[in-house]
């Protein structure tokens, strides 16, 4: 075919287009949809709480994504200042996925736990406070914002129709009894939604303020989560490496 | 639309170019105006405020959302619109249409800023317009497309000239990259959750993410440096045979490259590999844009002399051959796994986004500026002033964010005689300052030679002649 029939016809022009900017995408990403080995087979991961899904809501809305990333690569360095690499499996609930593209500071795969709840709350609310060379806004309103839970339940089912497993009939909670115990599966049971999102912030004390549940809360619960799920010292060395 | 039926209407839709010619401009200002001003947030947090909608997580997307889509999409309707219908010799089709093509983007962009300061966001780089915004975008889009097919199916030309091509490549890429990026589920009005997960997510957004440069901000500028670098030059595109083959390579092998995104993560190796295979690839296609343009002014390299728009032209195809050249090296792994994460992204993405989109956007609305407004430059001088103000802006930014990234990429990786971290990530951050600093002015630079343009632009059409004069001298002999 000469160039000068596509170029004097409109309508072939766009069909040659749309079929030459198609098979990058179809190559590169429906395989991923239906390749097992892309999401490794590991114990540990479960959706989040409802506490922790607001708390990640509000991790989105402040944009931390833009200046944190939450991916740990293979190299020795990482290994030291975050620890194990990122799992894909790690993420597999994160609707959408907090990878991160900078490191203004530093890595939050595997926050969770390093630093106490008092260390966070003072950090998010000053951090050069804390960390005196730090560039990072302080999130006073974080402390001074009640935590709207009235549509968690909400958020949960559209977190449910993109394939997350919360329950709302028996089965599904007899399904989610099975894969992640029955303690797991009554915090991904909707119909229990905001019980289950009082009673971890109760309990939880994540701002130190039992008298009220602010934001602060929700975003504690969630970052001293990130990266915990999986315990590592069950896997031989080797045995990620064969899903890569 | 105004002088559609009682005056003579001109032979071509030019009220539409000249309304989003000055969105582009206000854009421009506002979006380049919140980049210098987030990038001191950087080197002076105190800017902060803590006030939640100035602070960086929030202007971020506003930045990158007035610059891409404000400004580069407003230069893109308003080239696009012009090009179709000059080098088809036809009125652009349904102009109620265009017309509603103009008022769907820019309400669009202004109520994703607004949006994104109030937390309103999807949390998806380049794509953070909630739900509501996506789907009337997405008319907006189906609009142009309409317009803009029809417009070339009504040419009086056999032949679609080759700025077409890119265009058109232009508006379905992104048509196809926008529906599959945002699949989401609502949960309100102000909130969804994305339909993918994880690694499916990271690189469907990716794919988009770095097809939003490949077309948007590559792609669509190809076409407006096609049609405008051989008219300022006065001769004809330098090689046929050259933009056919490098038209089609460029478009096929853009969609592969995301993945270079998402090097040494939890991305399945495959496809990492086919990314960076296809990124370096990528580099002939791209060069033969470059070349295909530079050499158009050879036997007339003299007009880099005499005629400052020309300097704003070729910089920006030197600046275009620079960062294409830049991405390849990036994207292959080894390479990569320091670069990732760090501001030498930052600085690549601004040559490209400063250096080529912004001044082939600048070069080409000095073209089009005296014709639209059928009016001559203010005044020659203060195109050169921008010139070097934008210029000395773009070499103080990357300059200093190649310190910054390749800086900090080197801190964190290094160790002590003991094997230990030599460094830790806060002693990066400190470091960064200096070269912070230097980036925050060198986008001032770069806004104050906007800031020079919009003047030369409002002297420039207040000096105009008579709409009447205008018209009829924009009117050809079609007697």
């Amino acid at each position: 075919m000469r160039h000068e029939q596509i170029e004097t016809n409109s309508g072939l022009m766009l069909l040659l287009i749309l079929v030459v900017i198609s098979i990058g995408g179809l190559i590169e990403i429906v395989p991923l949809f239906y390749i097992n080995e892309t999401v490794e087979d590991v114990k540990g991961v479960r959706p989040y709480t409802p506490l922790e899904t607001r708390g990640r809501d509000i991790y989105i809305r402040e944009g931390c994504y833009l200046c944190h990333s939450q991916q740990i690569r293979p190299f020795r360095d990482e290994w030291l200042r975050y620890g194990h690499y990122s799992l894909a499996a790690e993420s597999q609930y994160d609707h959408p996925f907090q990878w991160g593209s900078k490191r203004t500071g530093p890595d939050l795969a595997r926050v969770g736990g390093k630093y106490s709840n008092q260390w966070q709350v003072q950090h998010l609310n000053a951090p050069r406070s804390v960390v005196p060379q730090s560039i990072m806004p302080n999130y006073p309103w974080l402390l001074t914002t009640d935590l709207d839970y009235s549509d968690v339940a909400d958020r949960m089912r559209a977190l449910r129709w993109t394939g997350v497993p919360y329950s709302v009939t028996q089965a599904e909670y007899d399904r989610n009894v099975k894969t992640f115990g029955k303690a797991t599966a009554d915090l991904l049971d909707i119909t229990q939604a905001q019980d289950n999102l009082l009673k971890q912030a109760r309990e939880g004390e994540f701002d130190g303020d039992p008298s009220r549940l602010t934001e602060m809360d929700a975003l504690v619960a969630y970052l001293q989560i990130l990266g915990t799920m999986v315990d590592f010292t069950q896997y031989d060395e080797g045995y990620f490496a064969k899903f890569r | 639309m105004s002088q559609s039926s009682a005056l003579p209407a001109e032979q071509y839709n030019y009220d539409i170019v000249r309304r989003f010619t000055i969105m582009a401009m206000v854009w421009a200002v506002l979006g380049m105006s919140v980049g210098v001003y987030i990038a001191s947030e950087l080197a002076w947090p105190f800017l902060n405020f803590d006030i939640p909608q100035l602070t960086f997580g929030r202007l971020r997307p506003v930045h990158t959302t007035l610059v891409i889509f404000g400004f580069g999409g407003s230069a893109l309707f308003a080239t696009s619109y012009y090009v179709v219908q000059r080098t088809s010799q036809a009125r652009l089709a349904f102009p109620w249409l265009a017309e509603f093509t103009f008022w769907g983007w820019t309400g669009g962009v202004a109520l994703g800023a607004l949006t994104y300061m109030s937390g309103i966001t999807q949390a998806r780089e380049y794509a953070e317009f909630e739900w509501p915004l996506d789907i009337a975008i997405t008319l907006v889009w189906v609009s142009y497309f309409v317009v803009y097919v029809e417009t070339l199916r009504r040419r009086t030309q056999p032949h679609i000239y080759v700025a077409n091509w890119f265009y058109l490549a232009f508006i379905v890429a992104v048509a196809l990259l926008h529906i599959f990026n945002n699949l989401a589920v609502p949960v309100s009005l102000t909130k969804s959750y994305s339909l993918f997960a994880g690694v499916q997510d990271a690189m469907t957004q990716w794919w988009y993410g770095h097809n939003a440069v490949g077309f948007f901000l590559t792609a669509a500028f190809l076409g407006m440096m096609y049609y405008f670098v051989p008219k300022q030059a006065g001769r004809p595109i330098y090689s046929y045979r050259l933009s056919i083959i490098h038209f089609w390579a460029l478009i096929f092998l853009y969609m592969w490259v995301g993945g270079h995104h998402l090097h040494w993560t939890a991305l399945p190796d495959w496809v990492s590999t086919l990314a960076a295979t296809f990124s370096v690839i990528l580099l002939m296609p791209s060069w033969g844009g470059m070349i295909n343009g530079i050499m158009t002014l050879s036997g007339a390299w003299d007009k880099l002399r005499s005629d400052p728009v020309m300097l704003f032209l070729i910089t920006s195809l030197s600046f275009y051959g620079m960062s294409t050249f830049e991405g390849p090296l990036m994207s292959l792994k080894s390479v990569n796994a320091l670069s990732h994460y760090t501001d030498w992204t930052v600085g690549h993405v601004h040559s490209g986004a400063l250096g080529w989109v912004a001044m082939v956007s600048f070069g080409s609305f000095y073209h089009l500026i005296p014709r639209l407004w059928n009016s001559k430059m203010y005044s020659q001088s203060l195109i050169y002033i921008h010139f070097w103000l934008a210029t000395i802006g773009i070499v103080l930014y990357i300059t200093s964010m190649w310190v910054a990234g390749i800086g900090q990429g080197l801190m964190l990786r290094s160790f002590d005689d003991y094997g230990n971290l030599a460094y830790t990530f806060i002693e990066t951050v400190e470091f960064m300052h200096t070269p912070y600093v230097w980036r925050a002015l060198g986008g001032a630079f770069f806004v104050s030679g906007v800031l020079i343009m919009v003047y030369n632009m409002a002297l420039t059409i207040a000096r105009r002649q008579p709409a009447s004069e205008a018209e009829l001298s924009a009117k050809p002999a079609q007697a």
